[in-house]
Formats: C-alpha cells, sequence, structure tokens
C-alpha cells in the first residue's frame, strides 16, 4: 500500500503535499535584487563615511534585519503554514533564545566586566592605532 | 606539581604515540589496579559466556544494528544503568574520604586522585545515567504513546545510541589510561586551560562530552520530529499523554540548548590545541565568558532532566488513584512556561562572580518565579490523588517519595535564588545537598518509578516487589541521612569539594553522611537484586494482558512486550487518556484483516561511525594526529557512503503479521476463559 | 447532527472508529524537512554563541591590531557578491529540479558550488594575510573570537560544497526520485541558511567593526 503511494508522490516531483514552496523565477530575481540594494547601501555608508558611526550603525544593522527577513520569504520560502506552522514556530522560538543569548551575554559581560576586569572598560585605549 | 611528568616521547614514537608513554598507565595506583582487575576478570567472563552460547550474531542482529526504538531504549537504559554504578563508586569513595579525613589524617584519597573522583561523579551522573536513562524512556514509550511505529528517523535513532556510548567510553577510558580532568563538572578555565590542565584529563572530558552531545542533538531532533508528525488520527495536541508533552518540552530544551555546551567547548578546546585566548588570563581573553555561556547551556539542561520524569510522576499518579489527571491544560501551561522560564534564569549559577545588584536582582526573581508552574504541578497532582482509589504499588510510592523530597530540594533552591543569601552559600555544601535533594528526589526517583511502572510492558513480568520495597525505603531514608548533614554543614560554611579538614567538630556530620551513603548502596543492591529476583521468578511474575495496572494511555493497548510493529493498525484517539477511553467504551480490538507492514531496516552505520569518532576522540586527546586525521577521513567517508544506500527498509509479511496477532488473539482469549 | 463536516473517526451510525479503513500512511521522509529545519534552528544556536562570544571579545585587542587595521572591505563586498550570486544559482537549481530537469539542476549546482568555492577561496586568502601579517588567532581574544566565527562559517560552506558534489554524483546515478528531491531540498535550506548567517557576519563584523 505505502509503495504505490510512493510512486505518485515520485511521478509529481516537487510537488508534495505541505511541502515548502518553490517559488518563481520571478519570486527569486525580487529577492535577489532586494538583496543587493540592501547589501550595497550598508557597504557604501561604510566606506563613504558618508554619516556619523552611530546612525550608520544603526541603519546597517536595521537592514541586515530586512535582509535577512528578504532572504527567509524569497529564498527560504517561509510561510505560516508549513508543517503545519511548526517551521515558523520553531523559527520564532529560536529568534527568542538567540536574542537572550546575545542581550542576555552582552547585559552580564558588560557588568562582570565594568566590575572586575583589572581596568574595567572605561577610558582605556587598546588599539594599536590609537597607541600614543 | 602534577605527579604525572609531560610525555618524554620524541621523533619517530612521538609520531606514532604522540603524548602517550608508559606513564600514562597507573601501574602505582592500587585502586586503579584493583578496578582494572574487576573489570578484565567481568568484562571476559561476560565476553566468554557470549561467544560460548554463540550469542554475538544475534547480539549484532538483533541489538547493536537494530533501528526499532524499542530496543535502542533498553540498551540506553543498561547503559545508564552501569555507569550508575560507576559514579556511585565514585560517590562512596567521596564520602569514606570526607568522612576519615580530619584530625591530622589526609584520608586515602590525596588531591590528584580526589579531585579527579568528584569531576567524574558529576559527569558520568549526568551525562552517562541521567541523560541516557530519560532518553531511552523517552525512546521506549513515546511512539507506543503516540500510537506510531516507531521514531522519525530510525537510523538516527540507532546512532545516537551509540554515540553516547562512545561518550561514555571515552570518559571510561580515561580511568586506565591516563587521567581524567580535575576540574569539576563543568571544567571551569583559566584551570582548565592548557596552561593549568596540561594534561590530558580535560580533552577526555572535552571529547567524552563533545561526542555524546552529537548523540543528544540528534536524539532531541529525532523526538520533536517523531512527536509533531508521527501522532495517531485524533490524536491533537491537547490529547497527548502528558508524558509526551513534557517530553516534547524536554527535546525542545535539548534542541536550543546543547549547540551552546558544543560551541563553548569547541572554544575551550580552540584555546587547549591552538592557543586561542577565549578564556585565557592574558592576550583579552575572558574566563567569565566561559561562565556565563556553560550556565547559558547548564540551568536548561536540569529541566531537560526533571521534566520528563515530571510526566512519568503525572502518568503513575493518574494510574495508580485511577483517576484522570487533574488539571491537563494546566499541566501544559505550567511545562510551557517552565520550558521558557529556563532560559531566563542562567545567572543564579553565579551570582558571586560579580555582576552587581541589578543583573542579580532580574536573575534572582525570575529564579523565584520558576518555582511558581511546579507548584502548580505538585497541586495537580495532589488534587488528582484527593478521591481517587490509591494503590502503593511501587511506582506510586516513588511518586509519593519524590513529592516529600522534591518540594524540600525546591524550598532551598528558592533560598539559594535570594542572591545575598546565596554569597553565604554558593558552592558550599549547602548547594550541594540542595541539588542532590532534586536530582534524587526528582530525577532518580523518577526513573525508579519509571522502571517499576513500565518494565512489565518491556519484558513481559513484574518486577518483584518485596525487593522493591527494601530498595525503596533504603533509598529514602538513605538518601535523607547522606544529605541532611551536608545542608547542616553548607550552613555553618563548610565548602564543597573539600577533601581534608581542620575542624573537628565537623567529623559527625561526614560520618552520618557516609552512613546514609552505604545504606543507599544498600538500597542499589536491593534493585539490583529485585532485577536478579524477578528475572529468575519471571513466570510466576508474567503478564500476558498487557495492561497489568489498568492503564489509560495506549501503549498498554499492546502485548507485552509489544510486536516489533507497534501496533498492527494504527490506533484512532478520540479522548486524552486514549486507552482508558477505548476500555470504557468496550473497544473490541480487530482479530482479521491484517496487512503486511512497512519497517526500516538494520543498519550497522552507526556503531561504525561511533567507533570511528572514538578512535578520532583518542587521536586528539593524545595528540596522535595521524590517528585524529585518519579517523575523520574514515568518519567521511563512511557517513558518505551511507547517504548511497537508499535501499533502507522491508516490510514485514502479511503472514508473520497474522501469525503474531493470532498468537495475541489466543492470548487473550485464554485470559478471558480463565 | 447540525451541518458540520463529517467527523471521519465516527462511523456511519456515530460510533466511535478505533482503527481507520485505509491505514493512515507516514510517507518515507515526511519527518525530513521538519526534522532538517529544527537541526538549521540548532545551528543558529551555535552561530549565536559565536556572535556572543564576538561581541564580549570584540574591543580586546591585547594592544594588537584591530578591525580597522585588518579589514578590507572591498574583498569583503566581494566575497559576499559571491555568496548571495550562489544562493540565487541554487534557486535556479531548485526550479529546474521543480520541472523535471535532471541536467539542468545539475549544471546550476556545479555553478552554484564554483561560486561557494570562489567565496572560500577569496576568505582562505584574506586568513592568509591576516596571518602573515601577524594577527593569528592567538594574537588575542579579538582575533580568536574573529577567527573562530567566520571561519565556523566557512567551514560549514567547505562541508556544505562536500555535500553538494554527493548530491551531484547521486542525481547522476539516480536522478530526481524522491529521496533527491528531499536531500536537495535540506541542501537548499542549509545554503540560504549559510547566506543568512553571513548577513549577520558582514554586518556585525566587518562594517560595524570599521565604524569602531
Amino acid at each position: 500500500m505505502s509503495a504505490h503511494q510512493d510512486m505518485h508522490h515520485g511521478h509529481q516531483a516537487g510537488h508534495h503535499d505541505d511541502a515548502h514552496d518553490h517559488g518563481s523565477y520571478g519570486s527569486y530575481m525580487i529577492g535577489f535584487a532586494l538583496s543587493v540594494i540592501l547589501t550595497a547601501i550598508p557597504f557604501w555608508l561604510v566606506m563613504g563615511e558618508v554619516l556619523s558611526p552611530a546612525t550608520t550603525g544603526f541603519i546597517i544593522v536595521a537592514f541586515a534585519a530586512v535582509q535577512i527577513v528578504v532572504h527567509m520569504i524569497f529564498f527560504l520560502h517561509m510561510n505560516t503554514r508549513s508543517e503545519g506552522g511548526w517551521t515558523f514556530m520553531a523559527l520564532i522560538f529560536t529568534v527568542v533564545i538567540v536574542v537572550i543569548t546575545l542581550a542576555g551575554s552582552m547585559w552580564v559581560m558588560h557588568h562582570l566586566n565594568t566590575n572586575m576586569m583589572p581596568h574595567g572598560d572605561a577610558g582605556m585605549v587598546h588599539e594599536m592605532s590609537q597607541m600614543p | 606539581m602534577s605527579p604525572h611528568p609531560a610525555s618524554e616521547n620524541s621523533g619517530i614514537w612521538k609520531t606514532l604515540f604522540g603524548r602517550l608513554d608508559w606513564s600514562a598507565f597507573p601501574i602505582h595506583e592500587p585502586i586503579l589496579i584493583g578496578t582494572f582487575a574487576m573489570v578484565v576478570l567481568g568484562g571476559g567472563a561476560l565476553l566468554a559466556v557470549i561467544t560460548k552460547y554463540r550469542l554475538w550474531g544475534w547480539l549484532w542482529r538483533d541489538w547493536f544494528t537494530t533501528v526499532d526504538h524499542k530496543r535502542i531504549g533498553i540498551m540506553y537504559m543498561i547503559l545508564g544503568l552501569v555507569m550508575f554504578l560507576r559514579g556511585f563508586a565514585d560517590a562512596i569513595m567521596m564520602r569514606l574520604q570526607q568522612a576519615m579525613a580530619f584530625n591530622g589524617s589526609e584520608g586515602y584519597l590525596n588531591a590528584h586522585h580526589y579531585d579527579q573522583i568528584f569531576t567524574a561523579h558529576g559527569v558520568i551522573m549526568i551525562f552517562f545515567v541521567a541523560m541516557p536513562m530519560i532518553t531511552g524512556l523517552m525512546n521506549y514509550m513515546i511512539p507506543l504513546q503516540i500510537g506510531a511505529r516507531d521514531v522519525s528517523f530510525p537510523f538516527l535513532n540507532n546512532f545516537s545510541f551509540w554515540m553516547t556510548t562512545a561518550g561514555a567510553v571515552i570518559t571510561m577510558m580515561s580511568l586506565f589510561v591516563g587521567e581524567f580532568a580535575r576540574t569539576g563538572w563543568l571544567a571551569y578555565p583559566p584551570l582548565s586551560g592548557i596552561a593549568y590542565s596540561p594534561g590530558v584529563g580535560v580533552d577526555y572530558y572535552i571529547w567524552g562530552l563533545q561526542i555524546a552531545g552529537i548523540g543528544t542533538l540528534l536524539s532531541g531532533i529525532n523526538l520533536i520530529a517523531t512527536i509533531v508528525k508521527m501522532r495517531a488520527p485524533g490524536m491533537s495536541m491537547m490529547k497527548l499523554p502528558i508524558f509526551v508533552w513534557t517530553s516534547l518540552c524536554a527535546n525542545i530544551l535539548i534542541v536550543a540548548a546543547f549547540p551552546v555546551l558544543t560551541a563553548v567547548l569547541g572554544l575551550l578546546s580552540l584555546d587547549r590545541y591552538v592557543g586561542t585566548a577565549f578564556f585565557t588570563n592574558d592576550m583579552g581573553g575572558n574566563p567569565m565568558m566561559y561562565v556565563n555561556l556553560i550556565w547559558i547551556w547548564g540551568h536548561p539542561e536540569v529541566y531537560i532532566l526533571i521534566l520528563p520524569l515530571f510526566g512519568v510522576f503525572s502518568e503513575v499518579t493518574s494510574t495508580f488513584c485511577s483517576k484522570r489527571l487533574f488539571g491537563y491544560a494546566s499541566m501544559v501551561y505550567a511545562t510551557a512556561v517552565i520550558t521558557i522560564l529556563s532560559y531566563l534564569v542562567w545567572l543564579h549559577h553565579f551570582f558571586t562572580m560579580g555582576s552587581g545588584a541589578s543583573v542579580n536582582s532580574f536573575f534572582g526573581i525570575t529564579t523565584m518565579v520558576i518555582s511558581i508552574p511546579t507548584g502548580a504541578k505538585i497541586f495537580n497532582w495532589l488534587f488528582t490523588m484527593y478521591r481517587g482509589r490509591i494503590r502503593f504499588e511501587l511506582p506510586m510510592m516513588w511518586t509519593i517519595a519524590f513529592m516529600l523530597t522534591f518540594v524540600i530540594g525546591g524550598m532551598t533552591g528558592v533560598l539559594l535564588a535570594v542572591p545575598p543569601a546565596d554569597f553565604v552559600l554558593h558552592n558550599s555544601l549547602f548547594l550541594i545537598a540542595h541539588f542532590h535533594n532534586v536530582i534524587i528526589g526528582g530525577v532518580l526517583f523518577g526513573l525508579f518509578a519509571a522502571i517499576n511502572y513500565w518494565w512489565p510492558k518491556a519484558f513481559g513480568f513484574k518486577l518483584d516487589k518485596k525487593w522493591g520495597v527494601r530498595s525503596f525505603w533504603l533509598w529514602v531514608v538513605g538518601f535523607w541521612m547522606a544529605f541532611m548533614p551536608l545542608y547542616i554543614l553548607g550552613l555553618m560554611g563548610v565548602t564543597r569539594r573539600m577533601r581534608v579538614f581542620d575542624d573537628p567538630s565537623l567529623q559527625i556530620w561526614f560520618q552520618i553522611a557516609a552512613l546514609g551513603a552505604f545504606m543507599i548502596a544498600a538500597g542499589i543492591a536491593c534493585m539490583f537484586i529485585q532485577f536478579y529476583v524477578s528475572i529468575r521468578n519471571r513466570e510466576a511474575l508474567k503478564d500476558t494482558t498487557g495492561d497489568p495496572w489498568d492503564g489509560r494511555t495506549l501503549e498498554w493497548a499492546t502485548s507485552s512486550p509489544p510486536p516489533d510493529y507497534n501496533f498492527a493498525f494504527t490506533p484512532v484517539a478520540h479522548d486524552g487518556d486514549a486507552w482508558a477511553d477505548m476500555k470504557k467504551r468496550g473497544y473490541q480490538r480487530p482479530t482479521s484483516g491484517f496487512t503486511s507492514i512497512h519497517m526500516p531496516s538494520n543498519t550497522a552505520t552507526g556503531i561504525i561511525l561511533s567507533a570511528l569518532s572514538v578512535s578520532f576522540s583518542v587521536g586528539m586527546i593524545w595528540y596522535m594526529w595521524w590517528l585524529a586525521g585518519l579517523s575523520f577521513l574514515g568518519i567521511l567517508a563512511v557517513a558518505i557512503g551511507h547517504t548511497f544506500n537508499y535501499k533502507r527498509d522491508f516490510y514485514i509479511p502479511e503472514e508473520e503479521v497474522v501469525r503474531i496477532e493470532n498468537a495475541r488473539t489466543a492470548q487473550l482469549a485464554q485470559l478471558a476463559g480463565k | 447532527m447540525a451541518t458540520q463536516a463529517p467527523n471521519p473517526y465516527l462511523d456511519a451510525q456515530g460510533r466511535p472508529l478505533y482503527h481507520l479503513a485505509e491505514e493512515p500512511h507516514h510517507p518515507e521522509g515526511s519527518s525530513t524537512s521538519l526534522g532538517f529545519w529544527m537541526y538549521l534552528m540548532s545551528d543558529c544556536l551555535i552561530f549565536a554563541c559565536l556572535f556572543a562570544t564576538y561581541a564580549v571579545l570584540s574591543g580586546s585587542f591585547a594592544a594588537g591590531p584591530g578591525p580597522r587595521d585588518l579589514f578590507d572591505l572591498n574583498l569583503v563586498a566581494l566575497n559576499t557578491a559571491m555568496l548571495l550570486f550562489s544562493s540565487i544559482t541554487y534557486g535556479f537549481a531548485m526550479l529546474a529540479s521543480a520541472k523535471g530537469r535532471v541536467g539542468g539542476t545539475i549544471g546550476w549546482l556545479g555553478v552554484t558550488g564554483l561560486f561557494g568555492l570562489a567565496f572560500l577561496g577569496i576568505e582562505l586568502y584574506e586568513f592568509a594575510h591576516l596571518i602573515h601579517e601577524g594577527a593569528t588567532p592567538m594574537r588575542s581574544g579579538f582575533l580568536s573570537a574573529f577567527f573562530a566565527l567566520v571561519g565556523t562559517h566557512g567551514l560549514h560552506v567547505t562541508f556544505g560544497l562536500i555535500w553538494l558534489v554527493v548530491l551531484m554524483v547521486q542525481l547522476r546515478m539516480k536522478g530526481l526520485i524522491p529521496a533527491n528531491m528531499r536531500r536537495l531540498m535540506c541542501l537548499s535550506m542549509f545554503w540560504h541558511f549559510l547566506d543568512v548567517i553571513w548577513i549577520g557576519v558582514f554586518t556585525f563584523v566587518y562594517l560595524m567593526g570599521m565604524l569602531q
């Protein structure tokens, strides 16, 4: 019984029920174009020293976040329906844990460094280029 | 000063043997010589028996290469029980040492040994006893409880088991060749860095855990996919047996936490092998980052350990009170909340490292909050018992012991969650008492409950109750006798991991604790006697119903043991407690219409890859680079070669299914006729 | 009963069915996508740890060279382009496989592999240059973290390329059978995921590094 159904699956290569979408030529090109733009602008901002470092930093992080979403949608065909919503839920859960790991570690380590490291983290010059 | 000088190999010997030389063999250590003799004799006897009765073929075909989740589950349990003996031996040695080392006596263990013993005790108990036994339970029971025939990835299941075993083999090797880490079970740098632990000990630790960790991670992925994808028709998420829910959350924690351990140990090994500066004292390293990352793994790990056992307690309470679990939905939500919150408390393991008041307060509060959903679970169990018809079989006895023991351990945890209190109690014996209280009271008592509960399903006969009760009382009384003194000592300020003591007034507490440990040893002996007696008397203890406890979930719908394919026809679940529902509605087991069943084939790839992982690790530990390199290439070749095998399944023929099912029909008819 | 869809678990008389007439079927490989996705999520967490370590150690130069002394953004831009191109060509391979064209699939996979090799080649060149300048992984915490993060990504790309070659061989041998389609899907997820990680790398390591 099951072997029979496997053969049907084989003939319909690429059209499994509840499988990922495969996108289309058009959607891949849109994703590609968006990615190029979202990459080129941050590189230009930094290499050309166009805006202040703080503003630039904020913009490039925002662009990275958007580009990740673009990749998820246009290349990974992320949607809320695949695998009954479990794929999306796994992604959200992972994002939450990643944020906790990154933000938590940075917060904790910042405090630990300030309180416990020999020179704290304020004012000490460590870059070769800034040595007298 | 290390009594083991750095290797003096040179030239061709250095290339061949790395830093392995004769000094790696502990010929001057009487305890190790004695242990080795026992291992050789015992192991040799076992190999001789297997050879004499020509069991190698059967072992290879039916066990080592099996992809059947039930057999893999049993192998995990055997691994855990064997390693438990080693871990407990370490415990007895420590108790003896600490009871003796007063009034100028140095005890019988020098620091070089003592430090390895407490390190090995922790590593083995967590990674090679608790984790395998929990994985074994989940492996055996989850497919049966959801009405499936096997897990989603049967080959990966076999591979995961052998990788865990490989990790245990690597760790055990350190007993006879070289040494183990002397850093404590989490191996904090800078002590575990190459400068302060240049020997092989920490490398044994790292590779043992990395190899076993791969197995655990893949097992987590496997079980999540199984629970999500392989449920019987009608079994929606809120009709899952509660054991499956808690296991799902535990496996989610595994997938979300073990990568952190992999990364941290990877960075530590880079420091040791390459000379990087992640956790060094100089060159811009930061040892505190190791502590931070390892506990981001470590706290979810303890919830990985306990959540499945909470599920066991729920199943046992419901079954032995003949009552539906009280507050099923709230149990599910409590479990989910615990899962999320377990990621927000990790800093409570290092309040004293100096992160300051704001950080400590945040984590202190989250730690106190996480005890609330657990408290909700306790109430649910109590409400299930209320007005139930309680049967004091062994699983229920262990559950009640858990409720009393674990609650007290949990309360001391809430006490430790208060940062100012923790500044006094951190790394004292109070901490040791707390975590043994919750791990023994929660995890171990849960494992014993599960073993007594599910043994009849796996083997077709019950465990002897008399020896079980003896084991129970010796364990419970022994546990309190062993650990109450440690609470007192901790409150008095005694630090953990001490080998020798100056203050003679403390000795009496250590002696009482040692007595408690010996009581536990007697309890363990009674448990193994229970296994032996039960196997010997299996005909008298036989159960042919498949449902000796009047169970409520689908595993009890099968014969004991279940056939290879679990269910001839996949059941449909109409309600939670599906089997109880089926019995109530007068379910009739079908006796005809059986067809052939599609099954996955055995595989040797898992054991081969794991063996190569062991040789790779030996090469890395002993700096035998040719061995490590060849093993790694071998792993790649075997893994890639395996993917060229597309034919990994077979069919159990219809006649075989009919024969098995007819035998079952006859068995049930005989019972009805009685 | 009201006008609801018929309950498939009740028989014609409304009594509960305990077994369905047609055995529910879990097609071989039906769990593979979800399982592989879970693996990718766990891989995300490994990278999260490496990013966190980099964040904590990114200022620990030990009086050695920092990002401004070392990074060549032109090279990084070229690298990023190589990886992005490889993502789009993998997409073309997937489209070819959906149309059942084995030759097209293998061809586009090959192009993807070439872009991937270019990425690795440029990255190895960059590493060699850094090491030659004395900016070894052992020089400082910052450099240890840099090499670990970027190097782990490169290792993943390497394994992806080995997998890609093996898959090309298997497609040549067996064609677009269901098992190979599943493998294409998994490698697709893996490959795009590596590009997602790279977005994080070039943003937080290279671009932010130059802004300090």
